[in-house]
Order: structure tokens, then C-alpha cells, then sequence
């Protein structure tokens, strides 16, 4: 699958989305849930919750293994998709659109510093191989 | 360097997920271990498992040498190609495997052992060989190849594909194998379903393998073959038991025989054993995964106490989480324990395993 260009790319492997409204939108990569298989438990953070950049804020846990989520940047978690907890395989379908949460950046120049499209195709290409 | 299978590239060819599995390099998935899970509970899938070892004795008086060798008693064994789950065991009643004994005749009987443990296994049993009956001859058979065929519709493909099988295999019980020309055929699984394990030349593997699937049986990995095993209350050796644990504390008193007469090595050790832990099902109340090493605690009768998660993980045909755990023999079915995940505790129940049997959730 090819990775989305409108998109940047944290190193853990969550995408985030930038919205009209100035919220971005966060979720984990195709390559992420490749490595875990299929998704059967998610946990999401409360709606309010203050977040740093690189803080454990999501579980996504599949047949396999359970892995922490991080935020990519700091800042307000102001929605999360409550759908997604009961269909956790909705992110082994298209992980590009199943979202975990939406949050409004403390520090909008973080968003600068995460991977481009091109950046993150080279990253999982280096862990392919 | 990985070990290969005799389908290695038959896996890799329909896309397998393949996985360090031990040495081995074995399939993990073909795409979704959950597919692969519902289509052995509700049609037929297959394994490859042949990295696990066939081990042929043969000589005068096989009885009496596994008369010792092993913990469940093969006088039980009355009819050919009859089958019987047994532990062996240290002297100190240490798990060293866990396997499958098939009598074939007084002077030939094969076991089937674990993958990991194989070449401790067999030097065991050569080292006990030389002690109790030097005049046999013990045999790894690496020329072979092994293939499960799970599920309800598995023994009806098993026929389609291997000719003249169908009359000699119809009538065999749970536990029962027959041969059938180069195809040893075993009405026997991991998987709590119906089905057979069937031995056959390596070479032939790859021709049977496609067969099968074109005759409508889903390949599937080791990711399912552990849900499913876990569903059916199997244990997996190296995770419920291994040599420091005793069959007695690991759900596997049934499979012991202490009544008769008969001395087999690690009796002693067992009799004068108190058993303080057991083996039991848990199912996840509260949202989340359960997984081997996570803590159980609890209170019982005003003490504290405290287990382990063996195996834990999640049940697809249950849709919840379920675990075997090693808890103190006070626990009984329909307590509740509390089990230590990240950094909370979430409520599970106490059940009598298995969780799952051909098809139905028996919880």
C-alpha cells in the first residue's frame, strides 16, 4: 500500500492529519498494523487529556502483541473515535482512515518536525530490510 | 540459519508471514490469523507442524521400556495404531516433554515430539535406552514430513485428496491412526476440532500440501494454531509446563498414571509431592488481552495470594479474552481474580477449561 502524501509520519508509526480547523487528526500506520496483525483491543485516551509529544497515550493490542501509541506532538486530545473500540479491525481494513483520536496542538512548529511522506517510506524500508 | 520445514517454499509461495519460531522458520499467518482461526472452527484449514519430530523405536519389548520412560501408562495402548498423551518426565518429575505415543506393534511404536525440546528428547531417551533396553533401535525420522488437517469438514477433504483413504479411516476413533501407502493418517490435533495429523515422505509434502488446498483447505499459520489450542485448553510446552513444573500442578494429573504397579521414572518424586498449585481457565470480565507472565492476584480465606498467566490471549470465537493460568489449589471455579495489566488491575473469572470444543463455547 502506498503511503499518503497529505500526511506526516511520527517515527513510532502514527500518522497525523492537519485539519481546517487547526486540530490534527492521529492513527497508526498501514506498516504498524502489518507488524501486528489482526486488531482485536484498543484503548484511547480520555477526551481533555493534556498530552506530550512521545507521551503513551492509546494501547492497540492484536492477536499478537500489544503496542503503546504515542502522540506525536503535544497537545489537547478533543475527540476520540468510540466507534473504533469495537471494531478494531476497521484499522487492518484501511489504517489511513481508521483515526484513534483528534487533538489540538499545543505547539503547531512539532508538526514541522514529523516525517514526510518520503521520509517514512525510507524508515520502513530500512526496517524491511 | 533457520530450520525449513519440507514446505518452506510452498509457504512463502501463497504468501506467508513467516516467523523465527524456535530455529524454525515457520508461517505465522497467510494474510489474517482470524480468518484462518473461523475457517478451522467452521470448515477445515491445515499446519504444517512438520518441524515437530517423529520418533520410531522398534526392537523386542518397546512396552517395557515406555512402561518407564513415560508418565501415562501404555498398557493402555490394546488395539494397533491406538494413541496416548503423555508426559516425560526427570527423575524430579520435571516436565521434559510432553508427546504423542502411537502403538503400531509390539515391535514398533512411534512418539511424536515437540519442536524445541527435540534434541534434548531424543537424547534422553537414548541415554535411557542404553540403561533399560540397549537391544532397541530409536530413530529420528527428519525424512518426514507432518501436516494437520483441522476442522469439521477436514476428514472428508483428507479423503478427497489421498485415494482408498476414505474406507480405511472412516471407522478410526479419536486417538486411533491407521497407515494408508506412504501416509500415516492419525485421527488426532492441537486444535479441538475434528481432523487428522498425517505423516508422509518430506518429498511429497508439497504436492499434498496443494492438493489440500485445492480441494478447499485453508493453509493456516502458527498464529491460529495457538488460538485455537488455547480455546481447546491445550497447554503449549515452554509456556504451561516445562521442566520445572510437574504434570500435577500443570493440568495434566489425568494423563498420569500413579495406580499400577508399574515404576516409570519421576513416580517417586510425584508420590511424595503436596501439590500447592493447579492449573486453571480465566476469562477476561473487564475490556483488554490477557498474555502469559502477567500477575494474578487475589484473596482467598482473608490470605493473599498470587499466580501467573501461562497463556493468555484473545479467543475469536468467543470474542473476549481468555487465559490458563497457574493459581493456588484454594482457587475454585467462579472465583474472581484480578489480573495486573500495564498498570491496572482488570476483573477475570475462574472457568473449567477447555473454553471451546468442536465448534460450540462450552463457558
Amino acid at each position: 500500500m502506498s503511503i499518503p502524501t497529505n500526511l506526516k509520519y511520527s517515527k513510532s508509526h502514527e500518522w497525523v492529519r492537519s485539519e481546517a480547523d487547526g486540530t490534527v487528526t492521529v492513527g497508526i500506520t498501514h506498516h504498524a498494523q502489518e507488524l501486528l496483525g489482526d486488531m482485536v483491543f484498543i484503548e484511547l485516551p480520555d477526551v481533555g487529556r493534556k498530552l506530550k509529544q512521545k507521551e503513551e497515550c492509546a494501547v492497540a493490542e492484536s492477536v499478537k502483541a500489544a503496542a503503546d501509541v504515542y502522540s506525536p506532538i503535544s497537545g489537547e486530545v478533543t475527540e476520540v473515535n468510540a466507534p473504533l473500540v469495537d471494531e478494531p479491525g476497521k484499522i487492518n481494513e484501511d489504517a489511513f482512515s481508521a483515526w484513534l483520536f483528534k487533538m489540538k496542538p499545543s505547539n503547531p512548529a512539532e508538526i514541522d518536525g514529523l516525517l514526510d511522506a518520503a521520509a517514512y517510506t525510507e524508515l520502513v524500508e530500512n526496517e524491511d530490510h | 540459519m533457520l530450520k525449513m520445514t519440507p514446505l518452506n517454499q510452498t509457504h512463502r509461495d501463497m504468501n506467508a508471514k513467516m516467523v523465527d519460531f524456535g530455529g524454525w522458520d515457520m508461517p505465522l499467518h497467510y494474510g489474517s490469523q482470524l480468518d484462518e482461526h473461523h475457517k478451522v472452527r467452521q470448515d477445515a484449514g491445515m499446519f504444517d507442524v512438520s518441524h515437530m519430530l517423529p520418533v520410531d523405536i522398534k526392537g523386542d519389548n518397546v512396552r517395557g521400556f515406555l512402561r518407564q520412560l513415560v508418565a501415562n501408562n501404555v498398557d493402555k495402548l490394546t488395539v494397533p495404531g491406538k494413541a496416548l498423551y503423555s508426559c516425560m518426565l526427570t527423575p524430579q518429575a520435571g516436565i521434559i516433554d510432553d508427546l504423542i505415543i502411537y502403538f503400531l506393534s509390539e515391535t514398533w511404536f512411534r512418539i511424536v515430539v515437540n519442536a524445541g525440546t527435540a534434541d534434548k528428547d531424543v537424547a534422553w531417551m537414548l541415554k535411557q535406552r542404553d540403561a533399560l533396553a540397549p537391544h532397541l533401535e530409536i530413530t529420528p525420522r527428519r525424512d518426514m514430513a507432518m501436516v494437520a488437517v483441522q476442522g469439521p469438514n477436514a476428514r472428508a477433504k483428507v479423503w478427497q485428496v489421498i485415494p482408498g483413504s476414505q474406507a480405511v479411516t472412516e471407522e478410526l476413533k479419536q486417538f486411533q491412526s491407521a497407515v494408508v501407502g506412504q501416509y500415516f493418517i492419525a485421527r488426532t490435533g492441537y486444535t479441538g476440532e475434528d481432523g487428522f495429523e498425517i505423516i508422509l515422505p518430506a518429498a511429497d509434502a508439497p504436492v499434498f500440501w496443494k492438493a489440500l488446498h485445492a480441494a478447499g483447505v485453508a493453509p493456516a499459520g502458527l498464529g491460529a494454531r495457538d488460538t485455537l489450542r488455547l480455546e481447546a485448553g491445550m497447554n503449549l510446552y515452554g509456556q504451561d509446563m516445562d521442566e520445572t513444573k510437574h504434570p500435577l500442578e500443570s493440568g495434566l494429573a489425568w494423563t498420569v498414571d500413579l495406580k499400577s504397579e508399574r515404576d516409570f521414572i519421576g513416580k517417586q518424586t510425584l508420590l511424595d509431592t503436596t501439590v500447592t498449585h493447579q492449573l486453571v481457565g480465566l476469562v477476561l470480565i473487564d475490556r483488554g488481552v490477557l498474555r502469559s507472565h502477567q500477575e494474578v492476584v487475589g484473596q482467598k480465606d482473608g490470605a493473599e495470594y498470587k499466580g501467573e498467566i501461562t497463556s493468555g490471549g484473545f479467543s475469536p470465537t468467543m470474542n473476549q479474552s481468555i487465559a490458563l493460568a497457574r493459581v493456588p489449589v484454594q482457587i475454585t471455579v467462579g472465583d474472581e481474580v484480578d489480573v495486573i495489566v500495564r498498570d491496572k488491575k482488570l476483573r477475570a473469572k475462574v472457568v473449567k477449561y477447555p473454553f471451546v470444543r468442536n465448534g460450540k463455547v462450552l463457558i
